[in-house]
């Protein structure tokens, strides 16, 4: 081994190539640290005698580890040492090697990413190692990988038994590898040959192939209805806080994009100011994106939108003055371009249910989140006495003062309360897109036309409305296009105010017709 | 009120008009050589454009201190056409029939481009354009220090099909003219390779796409038929950040599917976490990594000018760097700003680029470049993986297809940006 | 002055004499009509008082921009309908026309195909779709200029104004119409140049579109159209019909039950105002060089509403004024103060309402009758 790590400085990314096989092949459990160190671009080499420390960042120099005692040695600043470079084929050879080590791990979760890990670059070796742990693998899931795996080897087996029997096993998998490959089976040539010549196999092969369509219709389904899910959410959440202040007050509020702008620049400010703690600046920003956005929320409306209410075209004509400011205001301060928002480990990632069904960890917790924001706000709304003095100065002004409610005061609250939820749903964002100056445009139109479809002053409308919005967009996409598909929303929701004028839940009674 | 007041008001007014117009019409005299700058500073194109401005502002600063050109001072002149297409045609109206400028950086998106031509066109004006686009074009008021198609998109794809093995293609991008070209010329490069229309994926979004789930769920299933996949991206600006993550959320990594950009760079990175990308490529003519002792110093100075140490440098903002040295040489040979001396005395002329190589200005008033493709890192600069052996001469009309083939661009020999050889015919152009 | 005894025509003569700020406008208007001819032709460009070409284009432009902001304020200011879509109609106005100067190319185009524009030769496109068939005359084009405008308004407000939807959701659903449009246009398989549009032009009618001479052309067209159209308007208003406009916005309800038939007129003055719009993008594009789908985007029919507000709404004059200031100021501060600009409009837009909920002119006119009445009490 330590002639090996020797020559890896030097090492062509060819060289580098069998290095990292011969390492793998020691099976020394301290060639894992070495590969990892490698893989994470932690490997490096001293200059002046080519030997080669596993590194960690100690302020502006480098911690060294020696990697073969696992002592460490010193420090030194990085300009006499050099990265050991890694490319992209390299990186999966790493990947493929690390796995044979965490075969043996005692953590399922472990062993099983570790097989899939080896099972994206298959070859001999791969297959006689899988076919090793197979007897010893007490884990069900794990051992139906191996199996999958090993029998998707087994098709290009020179054997038509094999090969059945290959087929056989892989009837019920939803890989999507396996369906490539056995639709590959079945496919005729253009001179008339298969790309399987048994019949039999051939056979097997369409009739798995058809079981496996049927779930993966099932599934792509389901998958469908989630994206959708997620997609009207991420409208809910840009809509809700307006639900609030366009809904609930009759404020139109330009300006709204510019408050969620505003909690997406908090989120990355939370960063900076805790740049060791990325996990938790998420959980700490919604807090501070609410208070930012809604003392700027309560400042606007104090300054601006009570001298125009009653006339509230004039509101958004002045906020829309406010959004230019803010954007503009954003671009001097941020600068012109986009600000890095780190997503943490644990948005990250996919939940993978099974093959042929999976959803991106960051959509699942923006359903989940905007579900909940929804909930506490309608209990907000519902059970608080801020809540309730809301609804009686949104139904009658002039009777909620007589019976003694600071109605400026109620007023106030309730912006900034819509203006702190657009905060909130600014932090969301942050995590799905451009944090930049223009963020709040690009969802202002859409989060007008969500309130306005579910109908104004109605929470559960805004919810309704904006996930039925947000299916019926994933439903057409692939029909249409994306932009298409926006179009016909856009165009099914003109016609929808034409039947229904005041949305899908109108409002009652004659708070309706003020 | 009577017919006969209403008259005499209207006639006083017309005069009161006519004399506020003496009093505006004013002269001005000046010893300095304006330079338009015409670069977005506010709207959706603010985010790559504000760089360019400063830097053109650092060029000038730096020329003053060397004295000027022609023993005069340059001034800039900054206007902000607020990625408003029509504004910039207005803008550059002004720049060069009010302010008349000697010369004008700027712009970014084609059809910016395409909305100033006429202008630079019917004022004999100077435009240096700085952004890789998809070629196509060719006119004489106009240098493209930024790519050609040539100089970009095929050498990468060639470097993929190498290098790399590819076999399968999505050609991705944002509907718009420079993907639509830049994947029509991919598109017929790659079938004249023999590469089956099978194995091509082209696919468009729009503007400022947020939503991937369904795209990024398409191109992970056709990447999944067993043969080594990549992706072409030329999607633009605000959509990037939400593929890339998408990708990185799906579990599609550079490994399995590398995706190659053109139009994500250092600037770009610095404005999302990288740590997803790490390991996809991009194609640039320059990268800030590069380590010559030329690219240290404008990066110093950058750095000096905007008093930021993290300011990143990239690939239109060394093409300006050359475009405005280039136009300094011309205006000290021609002994003279008038831009049609300016531009009869640029073909032919070369300054060093800040990778250790020369750009010199062709006769189709492109320029040549080296290509290089690099590895994004996690801190968002590149590795370079690759590059070609020698500058890589901007080709105004691609070879690839079958339209273009008989056409050239010579603005020294035959005068003509869209010259076609067989016939002879000398076409699309506003002037004789 | 009883109103019923005297025939429309004196009493359009009327409401003229008493449009004081009309008649500043229209003298303002033909001033400028005779004026720029003469310091742009006749006065050689070497004289301080030479107007150049690029001036001509400037107030050309802001004429368009008058022109559309007038037909805003007619549905707003009189009949009370927000319209937050009215750049919808402009671009398929300026579309309409830029079809028309699209097809004029003919060979000089870039890939030199006498029928097809280079965008579809560029997208392979073997042939004409049947939407662009007719747009080589232009007359044909110039009826579609109307027509397209005219038609979607009368569907979408036939539709709109039936079911009653008013206010707020009007609003909102004219900024879908648009945004949708916008959409659409940006799409390079929807045949009409995507995210570039049209540009490129050469010539109209024969007539080279860079020459000075048809430069002015243009610019004494949208002179006289603007007048003409402030004309028609200040007719409108001050017609019986104009009247029961204004009933209808100030008590919807009440005008329905003493019989007028509210529907109708909302749609036809809207059908009017589109038109109007349609008509201002036919001449803005010639002038521009440049029609795309960014014309669409919401957020410049907010700003035409903007302008209608800032110079004041329900008066015509004011919506003209409010287009010329608004900008004015655009020209200018990104000329002179390009990373500050923004924030001298924003505030320009948040100062104005609530200061000015009159707009300038409403100030104006206030700060008169106030040094009038200063002027006799002493």
């Amino acid at each position: 081994m330590p002639q090996l790590l020797q020559q890896l400085p030097d090492a062509s990314y060819a060289d580098k190539q069998t290095l990292i096989k011969q390492l793998a092949a020691t099976h020394d459990p301290r060639v894992r640290v070495v590969l990892n160190a490698l893989l994470e671009g932690n490997l490096y080499a001293r200059s002046s005698d080519h030997q080669v420390f596993i590194t960690r960042a100690d302020g502006d120099n480098l911690a060294l580890t020696d990697p073969l005692t696992a002592a460490p040695a010193g420090t030194a600043s990085s300009d006499g040492l050099t990265r050991i470079g890694v490319n992209n084929q390299l990186r999966k050879t790493l990947r493929v090697a690390l796995a044979q080590f965490d075969l043996s791990s005692p953590d399922a979760g472990v062993r099983r990413e570790a097989v899939r890990e080896m099972l994206r670059a298959v070859d001999a070796q791969t297959v006689e190692v899988l076919r090793g742990r197979l007897h010893e693998e007490q884990d069900k899931g794990v051992r139906a990988d191996i199996r999958d795996g090993l029998a998707l080897a087994d098709l290009d087996s020179g054997d038509a038994d094999t090969r059945l029997a290959a087929v056989k096993t892989l009837a019920g998998s939803l890989n999507l590898d396996v369906y490539n490959r056995l639709s590959s089976m079945v496919e005729q040539a253009s001179d008339g040959s298969y790309g399987e010549s048994d019949p039999r196999v051939r056979a097997a092969a369409q009739s798995s192939i058809r079981a496996i369509n049927r779930w993966r219709i099932f599934y792509s389904g389901i998958q469908t209805l989630l994206f959708g899910l997620s997609q009207g959410s991420v409208l809910v959440l840009a809509a809700i806080g307006l639900a609030i202040t366009f809904g609930v007050m009759g404020v139109i509020n330009m300006a709204h994009g510019e408050l969620m702008m505003l909690g997406a620049y908090t989120t990355y400010v939370v960063q900076l100011l805790m740049p060791q703690h990325i996990g938790a600046s998420i959980l700490v920003a919604i807090p501070a994106a609410f208070l930012v956005s809604g003392l700027a929320g309560i400042a606007i409306e104090r300054t601006i939108v009570r001298h125009l209410y009653g006339r509230p075209l004039e509101t958004l004509l002045a906020t829309f003055g406010l959004s230019l400011v803010l954007q503009q205001a954003v671009r001097d301060i941020f600068s012109a371009n986009n600000r890095p928002v780190q997503s943490p480990e644990w948005i990250s990632g996919q939940l993978q249910i099974n093959q042929a069904l999976s959803i991106t960890y960051n959509r699942l917790y923006i359903i989940v989140f905007t579900f909940v924001l929804f909930l506490v706000l309608l209990q907000v709304l519902k059970r608080t006495r801020l809540g309730l003095e809301v609804r009686a100065v949104a139904q009658n002004r002039a009777m909620a003062k007589a019976m003694g409610i600071r109605t400026e005061w109620v007023d106030a609250l309730t912006f900034g309360l819509g203006s702190g939820i657009a905060g909130i749903a600014g932090v969301a964002l942050s995590q799905l897109t451009n944090v930049g100056p223009n963020l709040g445009q690009s969802y202002i139109v859409d989060s007008f036309m969500v309130v306005v479809f579910g109908g104004v002053g109605n929470l559960w409308g805004t919810e309704l409305g904006g996930n039925a919005l947000g299916i019926v967009n994933k439903l057409l996409e692939p029909y249409s296009g994306a932009v298409l598909a926006k179009i016909f929303v856009l165009v099914f929701l003109i016609l929808f105010i034409q039947r229904r004028p005041r949305g899908l839940f109108p409002q009652k009674g004659r708070a309706a017709d003020g | 009120m009577t017919t006969g007041k209403s008259l005499t008001r209207l006639l006083s007014v017309t005069l009161a008009v006519l004399a506020s117009t003496l009093v505006f019409a004013a002269a001005q005299a000046a010893d300095t050589i304006k330079v338009g700058v015409m670069h977005s500073l506010s709207g959706t194109m603010a985010i790559s454009e504000t760089t360019l401005k400063d830097t053109i502002l650092m060029m000038i600063d730096e020329q003053n201190k060397k004295g000027g050109v022609l023993g005069k001072k340059l001034e800039a002149v900054v206007v902000d056409p607020a990625s408003n297409w029509p504004l910039f045609a207005e803008k550059a109206a002004e720049l060069l029939e009010k302010d008349k400028v000697a010369v004008v950086f700027g712009c970014w998106t084609s059809v910016s481009r395409k909305s100033v031509l006429p202008v630079f066109e019917k004022d004999d004006g100077l435009l240096f354009y700085p952004v890789q686009y998809e070629g196509e074009e060719s006119s004489k008021n106009v240098i493209y220090t930024g790519a050609a198609p040539n100089q970009q998109a095929i050498p990468a794809v060639e470097y993929l099909m190498k290098d790399v093995g590819v076999k399968r293609w999505v050609l991705e991008g944002t509907d718009y003219v420079y993907p639509r070209t830049t994947n029509k010329i991919l598109q017929a490069f790659l079938e004249q390779k023999g590469v089956k229309p099978e194995d091509i994926m082209v696919n468009y979004t729009p503007f400022g796409f947020s939503d991937w789930t369904s795209e990024v769920a398409k191109i992970k299933a056709f990447g999944s038929a067993g043969k080594k996949t990549a992706v072409v991206s030329t999607i633009n600006g605000d959509a990037n950040v939400p593929f890339y993550k998408e990708l990185g959320n799906q579990k599609i990594s550079a490994e399995d599917i590398p995706v190659v950009a053109f139009s994500v760079g250092e600037e770009e990175l610095s404005g999302l976490d990288a740590k997803p990308l790490a390991g996809h490529l991009a194609a640039w003519n320059y990268f800030m990594s590069i380590d010559t002792p030329a690219n240290k110093e404008w990066i110093a100075k950058w750095h000096a000018f905007t008093k930021n140490p993290k300011r990143t440098f990239n690939d239109p903002m060394e093409a300006h760097v050359i475009g405005f040295q280039l136009w300094v040489k011309a205006v000290t040979k021609a002994g003279s700003t008038d831009p049609e001396k300016v531009i009869a005395a640029l073909p032919g002329l070369e300054v060093p680029n800040l990778t250790g190589g020369t750009a010199k200005v062709l006769p189709n008033h492109h320029i040549t470049k080296p290509v290089y493709i690099g590895e994004i890192r996690d801190d968002g600069q590149f590795d370079v993986v690759w590059k070609t052996k020698e500058e890589i001469p901007g080709e105004a009309w691609s070879r690839y297809l079958p339209a273009d083939k008989d056409i050239i661009a010579d603005w020294v020999q035959v005068k003509c940006g869209n010259y076609n050889t067989v016939t002879k015919v000398c076409s699309g152009q506003n002037y004789k | 002055m009883d109103a019923m005894t005297i025939g429309p025509r004196n009493r359009l003569i009327a409401a003229l004499r008493a449009d004081r700020g009309g008649q500043w406008f229209l003298a303002v208007l033909l001033a400028t009509g005779v004026l720029a001819p003469l310091l742009n032709l006749a006065v050689p460009p070497s004289s301080a008082l030479h107007l150049s070409s690029y001036t001509v284009t400037l107030i050309g432009k802001y004429m368009t921009y008058a022109m559309l902001a007038i037909a805003v304020d007619l549905i707003w200011g009189y009949c009370g309908i927000l319209s937050l879509g009215h750049g919808a109609f402009f671009a398929l106005g300026g579309y309409a026309i830029g079809m028309y100067l699209m097809r004029e190319i003919g060979t000089r185009g870039v890939y030199g195909d006498p029928v097809l524009p280079d965008f579809m030769v560029f997208l392979n496109w073997k042939q004409l779709p049947w939407f662009w068939y007719g747009f080589n005359h232009f007359a044909f084009a110039a009826l579609m200029v109307v027509v397209v405008p005219g038609l979607l308004a009368l569907v979408f407000g036939f539709l709109a104004f039936r079911s009653r939807v008013s206010g707020v959701y009007l609003s909102i659903i004219t900024q879908a119409l648009t945004y949708a449009l916008m959409l659409a246009f940006f799409r390079n398989d929807m045949g009409f140049g995507g995210n570039n549009g049209f540009t490129d032009f050469k010539d109209i009618l024969g007539f080279n579109l860079q020459a000075p001479g048809t430069r002015m052309a243009l610019f004494l067209v949208t002179v006289l159209a603007l007048g003409g159209s402030y004309l028609l308007c200040r007719c409108i208003v001050a017609s019986r019909a104009g009247r029961v406009i204004a009933a209808i916005r100030d008590a919807e309800s009440r005008a329905r039950f003493l019989g007028y038939r509210v529907e109708s007129y909302k749609l036809w003055v809207f059908v009017f105002s589109a038109v109007l719009a349609g008509i201002a993008g036919a001449l803005y594009v010639p002038q521009i060089g440049i029609i795309n789908p960014s014309e669409f985007s919401p957020a410049n029919s907010i700003e035409i509403v903007i302008w209608v507000a800032i110079g004041g709404r329900g008066t015509l004059y004011g919506a003209v004024v409010g287009a010329l200031l608004v900008n004015y100021a655009k020209t200018y501060f990104t000329a002179a103060l390009p990373s500050m600009w923004l924030y001298a409009l924003g505030a320009l837009f948040v100062l104005v309402p609530l200061f000015l909920p009159r707009g300038v002119v409403g100030a104006v006119t206030q700060l008169r009758s106030r040094m009038i009445g200063a002027g006799a009490t002493s």
